[in-house]
């Protein structure tokens, strides 16, 4: 009974267009381009806006900044009456030390930046994971910091925790004990600054990546504990060690990824520590900074900041590549 | 009482709605400040800090009969804003600008203003006009013109037993005495003076930053002798880093974390209010035998867009409010902050110069002034203040620093010059 309803309801269904007898009248061209059953139609329907968007606020734009990075376009973003200069503007750019000093910024903050966010993020995660009671509480409070933005929490950093007077946070403590006022922001010697941002980017990113590593610690298998257990394994460094920590290979190559990317597009937290109405100081000047100032600065130099912007975007490019390949990103799991 | 049904109360809602929708375009507050039922020209200011600035520049477009002038009051990152704006249609028709700069003048985004301002170009303060002619064309107006000074307490001097310092060097060793665990003997900003101070030190040693016949001014082992000066003050720990807020403020040295701070003549009242007579001001000390005082001057100018589309008006106004109309340039420059006004025969009758420290500072500003010149560019000032930054906080080498900006600054000559 049920079989022949079933040969009943199929045969009930329409014959799709393309299996017409041969001779049928051809569908028309406005047919063809909604598709079956509208689906083109509703398929630009929703993806054209954001399509739309994406090409002209996005590609436009970056095949305009290619385009202008080969002309000396001072004060103006149409090229037309400014000197073509062929690759000038990237030679110009490699070979200015200020740039290249500013790479030499972002590869000494990545040095930094990355492997505390690694430890930090996966201590925490560890930790959190063990908790019997009040994980939630606590995944949310090392979670919040990220909900803060970047300018705001510098600006804390700044002013209140580590101003350079004795009544700083940080001075005041440090007071307590007989040590002399730092000024945290503008010694070079030793470079101080570099704890005001690491720590504040430590702040505001470790809880994301805690919660990332917290999703792996939960994907692996609790048999493999337990066998590890019969098979006489010590909890703690040694089950850390040949079991959680290879199982989290997948996690730990993405958390990687995404610490360098962030890590090259730095911007907020330097620019509002370190900058005044007066300009920004050399040291700890990342990439962004620096363009930021040649292109949309008072310098307005938009051709040689075009310049600069393909070849961070090339050497982002190439890193991140480099780094899938060298941790198998992708790669089918043995 | 008869029921409303839910169609009728829909169509009498939608048509307030309208009727609210048509009130509100035809008297809204479009921002338009002007009186003038003319043509509309849109003015923009940066936000000066001053309360009432922003009432006082409304006033005057309101006063405005031959165009309705709209006031645009910008806050943040002025400069760039307008750099941006200029590249667009919708960018000002008047705007107040910190120059123009050099590229701003030979990118064609301001209009010439010699004529407007021709008749009365010598009764403005020529130090802060000579930055603003290129081609002995005049592109933008001064406003009012604004100066550092070095601001220095005296008891606290005279405790320490330091007299107010006429050098480089009485401010090297002054500044040393001045300091302990509480006070620091100088605050030249938290970047340790690299941002302010610019050319002032080149100038002290009796240099420039560009010499009058267009050829970089500091090519001389004087410039390296008074960095390295300034490198001193930081090794010697006497300059105070890290303050709440930063040189344009005189917060520091009012709570008294320092004894001395180079800051604005806008400071001045305040550090009045608050110290009374128990303050004095000094031009930056000189340095060597060719050396001389040096105090930096600057003037907003008042620009007018090129890509406006009521160039005529725009420039009609500009002259009006900037030229013709004293009392507001009277009004803005003393009434609200603390400014000299840019015409030389309005400082002279202003009764708030006449006395104590602000006349000092006046006739610093008439003797010693000097302003940064148009071909000193936007990347040579970088170049320089990088290098400045390394001599004090790094103890780079100051020759060989300064070798290196030279050359730069020659580059960027040659490309100003050739367009």
């Amino acid at each position: 009974m049920t079989a022949g309803r079933t040969e009943e309801a199929v045969t009930d269904v329409p014959a799709p267009r393309a299996a017409v007898a041969p001779g049928a009248e051809p569908r028309s061209l406005g047919a063809r381009l909604l598709g079956p059953q509208r689906r083109n139609l509703w398929f630009w329907l929703f993806v054209g806006p954001f399509a739309i968007g994406l090409g002209l606020f996005t590609y436009v734009p970056l095949v305009w900044s290619v385009y202008l990075s080969f002309f000396d376009a001072h004060n103006t973003v149409s090229p037309a009456g400014s000197d073509f200069v062929g690759l000038g503007n990237y030679g110009a750019m490699l070979s200015d030390p200020a740039f290249l000093g500013s790479l030499g910024t972002f590869l000494l903050f990545t040095a930094f930046i990355v492997p505390a966010t690694y430890a930090l993020s996966l201590a925490l995660a560890l930790m959190v994971n063990r908790l019997r009671f009040a994980q939630a509480f606590f995944r949310s409070v090392f979670f919040l910091p990220t909900a803060c933005s970047y300018v705001v929490a510098a600006v804390i950093w700044k002013l209140s925790i580590f101003n350079g007077v004795r009544f700083g946070l940080a001075n005041t403590v440090l007071g307590w004990f007989g040590a002399e006022q730092t000024a945290w922001l503008s010694t070079t010697d030793p470079p101080w600054y570099w704890l005001v941002i690491v720590t504040v980017r430590l702040w505001l990113q470790a809880g994301f990546y805690m919660i990332l590593f917290l999703a792996g610690l939960q994907r692996i298998s609790p048999q493999l504990y337990e066998a590890a257990a019969v098979d006489g394994a010590r909890p703690g460094w040694q089950v850390f060690r040949h079991i959680t920590f290879p199982q989290l290979r997948a996690t730990s190559v993405a958390v990687v990824l995404l610490l360098v990317i962030n890590a090259f597009q730095a911007f907020d937290e330097f620019y509002n520590l370190l900058s005044d109405a007066r300009g920004y100081p050399p040291y700890a000047r990342p990439p962004l900074v620096y363009l930021y100032y040649t292109a949309l600065g008072r310098d307005q130099n938009l051709g040689l900041g075009s310049a600069g912007a393909v070849i961070l975007a090339l050497i982002i490019a190439v890193a991140t590549v480099v780094q899938a390949r060298w941790f198998g990103l992708g790669r089918k799991e043995e | 009482m008869a029921e409303i049904d839910r169609r009728r109360l829909l169509a009498a809602g939608g048509g307030v709605a309208l009727a609210a929708g048509l009130a509100a375009a035809c008297g809204s507050n479009t921002g338009r400040g002007g009186g003038g039922s003319g043509p509309g020209i849109s003015q923009w200011y940066h936000q000066y800090g001053e309360p009432g600035t922003q009432q006082a520049v409304k006033r005057y477009a309101a006063a405005y009969t031959k165009a309705d002038v709209s006031v645009q009051w910008r806050p943040g990152d002025y400069d760039r804003q307008t750099a941006a704006a200029l590249l667009t249609d919708s960018g000002p028709d008047v705007f107040e600008v910190n120059g123009p700069l050099l590229d701003q003048i030979q990118g064609g985004q301001v209009v010439d203003l010699t004529a407007e301002i021709e008749p009365v170009r010598d009764d403005f303060h020529q130090a802060v006009l000579a930055p603003k002619i290129w081609q002995d064309k005049i592109w933008g107006i001064p406003q009012a013109v604004d100066m550092q000074v070095l601001y220095y307490r005296k008891s606290l001097l005279k405790k320490a037993g330091v007299q107010p310092p006429r050098t480089l060097d009485e401010l090297v060793d002054g500044a040393k005495k001045l300091s302990d665990k509480q006070t620091k003997g100088l605050f030249l900003g938290n970047d340790g003076g690299a941002g302010v101070l610019g050319g002032t030190p080149l100038f002290a040693a009796g240099l420039s930053l560009i010499s009058a016949d267009g050829k970089v001014g500091f090519d001389d082992p004087a410039a390296a002798r008074a960095l390295g000066k300034i490198r001193q003050l930081y090794a010697d720990k006497s300059l105070l880093l890290g303050a709440p807020t930063d040189w344009s403020d005189p917060a520091a040295f009012l709570q008294g974390l320092t004894a001395m701070q180079w800051s604005g003549l806008w400071a001045l009242p305040q550090i009045k209010k608050a110290l009374g007579d128990d303050f004095g001001v000094l031009p930056f000390p000189e340095d060597g035998s060719g050396g001389k005082p040096s105090v930096p001057v600057g003037a907003y100018g008042s620009a007018v867009s090129a890509r406006s589309k009521r160039t005529a008006e725009a420039k009609a106004f500009a002259t009006w409010l900037w030229v013709d109309r004293t009392d507001f340039q009277q009004d803005f420059a003393l009434s609200y902050g603390f400014h000299i006004p840019a015409r030389i025969s309005l400082a002279k009758k202003a009764r708030q110069l006449q006395s104590g420290p602000a006349a000092d500072a006046v006739r610093f500003a008439t003797e010693h002034g000097y302003a940064e010149p148009l071909l000193w560019t936007t990347p040579d000032r970088t170049a320089y203040q990088d290098a400045l930054s390394r001599i004090i906080k790094g103890g780079a080498n100051p020759e060989s620093e300064l070798k290196a900006v030279v050359r730069k600054v020659e580059a960027d000559l040659r490309r100003v010059k050739k367009k």
